[in-house]
């Protein structure tokens, strides 16, 4: 397939993405939202690193550019797991807190 | 590469000491003189000795610039550690344990001044942010902190998820997580460089918190605890700047004719929103938030004009803010409320006191002789050189002025009005410690340039 498929449907994702943490007023789902933006990038790195491994294979049969792509996954999917046990562990203190993961109940630093 | 191990290693120690350790003194102690074993690494490998000498295949590159701003935020981290260590272990239960985050936040910090791979950008950004997470929600029971926390999170990882669809769209238009400069004879595609730059530059706006991305930063910094405000508005920022820099510096290139005018909107929008909404603060705590967006606008300065001095005034302005704004911070702690009223009638109960704080707001606003009026200057002084034009350094110009007004409100309620300031319990000692900043920022605002003689040699 060609790669603008990909890149379509990677940009697509990650718009579902950006809509959901502007518009959803749950603090799970906009944390799932946020998940989903990272995920769409994960598969649009794999999509690219196996873009140029395939370019760079008509030439060497053993070559290993694009590797880093795959390599970058494994990170973001790291920094991810921390993100999401330090954010869970914010949303349950907030929700023993004011029983709610609303965040509108959250203005009152507003004014 | 010395103070990356060192870091790491002495946040794992701390994290330990936090149970093996009684006493918040000994713990404060601890991470002092890990503090100071963390500077002595990093002055080590600036004189070429190293701890590990491991090739990072390029993710790494060590430059004199970056090493000693390490330094820097090392010595900072000392200052505000043994001015604010009371302070902390007021927080919870586990001072120990904020001092271990400390310790991984400065992990990230010299992973930030030093990375030459995207994806270590990636990675640096994101050990600073997480403990600044933790910190910002480390006042468990108060509702103000869960909020700043929640929101800083959410908006946090967001801006995360825009860094890295701006990294993906460079790899795939270059095919590597290099940061190198543009060549004329390689066809890159350009679309794809160009948006993925335009991503990079509006995340890195949000962890700055500059103009269109700002919105996060006045509740964040109104609802974490002051500690850890102060920490967050002045080295976790300032590292940032450095990274910003970097990146930038060499690949603004690629952006082309379109960069001349992102950036100066950028800027100006900054310094708009920041000195403008500021002057209408009552809470002391939240003019003071978005007096360091203002100030971000000027650290921006050091992007436009590309040179040394751009470097050298980017040094030299994150120290003096850095300092001016944990001093101002420290004096607002001992306040038993954040509204400009708690301040009334300080020169006359507490006359040492009142004149540390005037030094520090006189060096936020740019006054001659404290250390603020040369950072502002080598600002200015590097976009001219860089060849902006004259109409961006009068809008500056003008900007300063108005932060004058916020500033000097609190020096007038501190002299002017009669009351009685709601002013905590206060030792001796911590006033003696504020006057060492007091006394640094003075010493850099006649001599400048002794910041800076130690890059060269």
């Amino acid at each position: 397939m060609p790669i603008q498929y990909y890149i379509y449907l990677c940009l697509a994702l990650f718009s579902i993405g950006v809509t959901g943490v502007l518009t959803r007023r749950n603090a799970i789902v906009v944390f799932m939202c946020i998940e989903l933006m990272l995920n769409a990038v994960n598969l649009l790195l794999v999509a690219f690193s196996k873009m140029f491994h395939g370019l760079a294979l008509a030439s060497d049969a053993t070559t290993t550019v694009g590797i880093e792509g795959q390599v970058f996954v494994f990170f973001i999917m790291v920094v991810a797991a921390a993100e999401v046990s330090v954010g869970l562990a914010i949303i349950v203190m907030m929700y023993r807190n004011t029983h709610s993961v609303d965040i509108n109940f959250l203005n009152r630093l507003k004014n | 590469m010395n103070a990356i191990i060192v870091s790491a290693l002495l946040g794992v120690i701390m994290m330990f000491s936090s149970w093996c350790v009684k006493g918040e003194r000994t713990q404060k102690t601890i991470a002092l003189i890990g503090l100071f074993v963390l500077i002595v690494a990093n002055l080590a490998q600036m004189n070429g000795w190293y701890v590990v000498n491991y090739d990072t295949k390029s993710m790494l590159t060590f430059s004199r610039f970056g090493l000693y701003a390490n330094t820097l935020f090392f010595g900072l981290t000392f200052i505000y550690i043994w001015i604010n260590g009371e302070e902390i272990s007021k927080i919870g239960n586990h001072a120990a344990d904020f001092y271990a985050l400390f310790f991984f936040m400065l992990c990230g910090v010299s992973v930030l001044t030093s990375f030459d791979n995207l994806l270590m950008l990636f990675i640096g950004i994101e050990i600073l942010s997480i403990p600044l997470y933790i910190l910002t929600g480390s006042d468990k029971k108060s509702l103000f902190s869960n909020e700043a926390a929640i929101k800083y999170f959410l908006m946090g990882s967001f801006s995360t998820g825009i860094l890295l669809l701006g990294i993906t769209l460079i790899y795939g238009a270059t095919g590597s997580f290099h940061l190198t400069i543009p060549q004329a004879g390689v066809k890159y595609e350009q679309f794809m460089t160009s948006a993925g730059l335009i991503l990079i530059f509006a995340a890195m706006n949000f962890k700055v918190s500059a103009a269109p991305f700002h919105f996060w930063t006045p509740d964040v910094y109104d609802g974490a605890p002051t500690v850890f405000t102060s920490f967050m508005a002045t080295i976790a920022k300032a590292a940032g700047f450095i990274a910003f820099i970097t990146i930038f510096q060499t690949q603004y290139k690629a952006l082309g004719y379109s960069w001349g005018l992102i950036l100066p909107f950028v800027i100006i929008s900054t310094l708009l929103v920041g000195n403008v909404t500021a002057v209408f603060q009552r809470s002391v705590k939240r003019m003071l938030a978005y007096s360091s967006i203002a100030q971000a606008g000027f650290m921006l300065f050091a992007l436009y004009g590309t040179s040394t001095l751009a470097n050298e005034g980017i040094l030299l302005y994150m120290v003096v803010y850095s300092l001016a704004s944990i001093g101002v911070f420290a004096v607002l702690i001992k306040m038993k409320e954040n509204s400009i009223e708690a301040f009334h009638g300080l020169g006359k109960s507490h006359p040492l006191l009142a004149f540390l704080t005037t030094v520090f707001l006189c060096s936020l606003a740019g006054i001659p002789i404290t250390g603020g009026f040369f950072a502002k200057y080598y600002m200015i002084n590097s976009i001219l050189l860089a060849g902006a034009g004259l109409w961006l350094v009068i809008v500056a110009m003008v900007f300063a002025t108005i932060s004058v007004y916020y500033y000097f409100k609190v020096i007038q309620a501190m002299y002017f009005v009669e009351g009685h300031p709601a002013i905590m319990e206060l030792d001796k000692t911590y006033t003696y410690k504020l006057s060492v900043i007091a006394i640094l920022l003075l010493i850099l605002g006649v001599f400048p340039s002794l910041l800076f003689n130690y890059l060269y040699f």
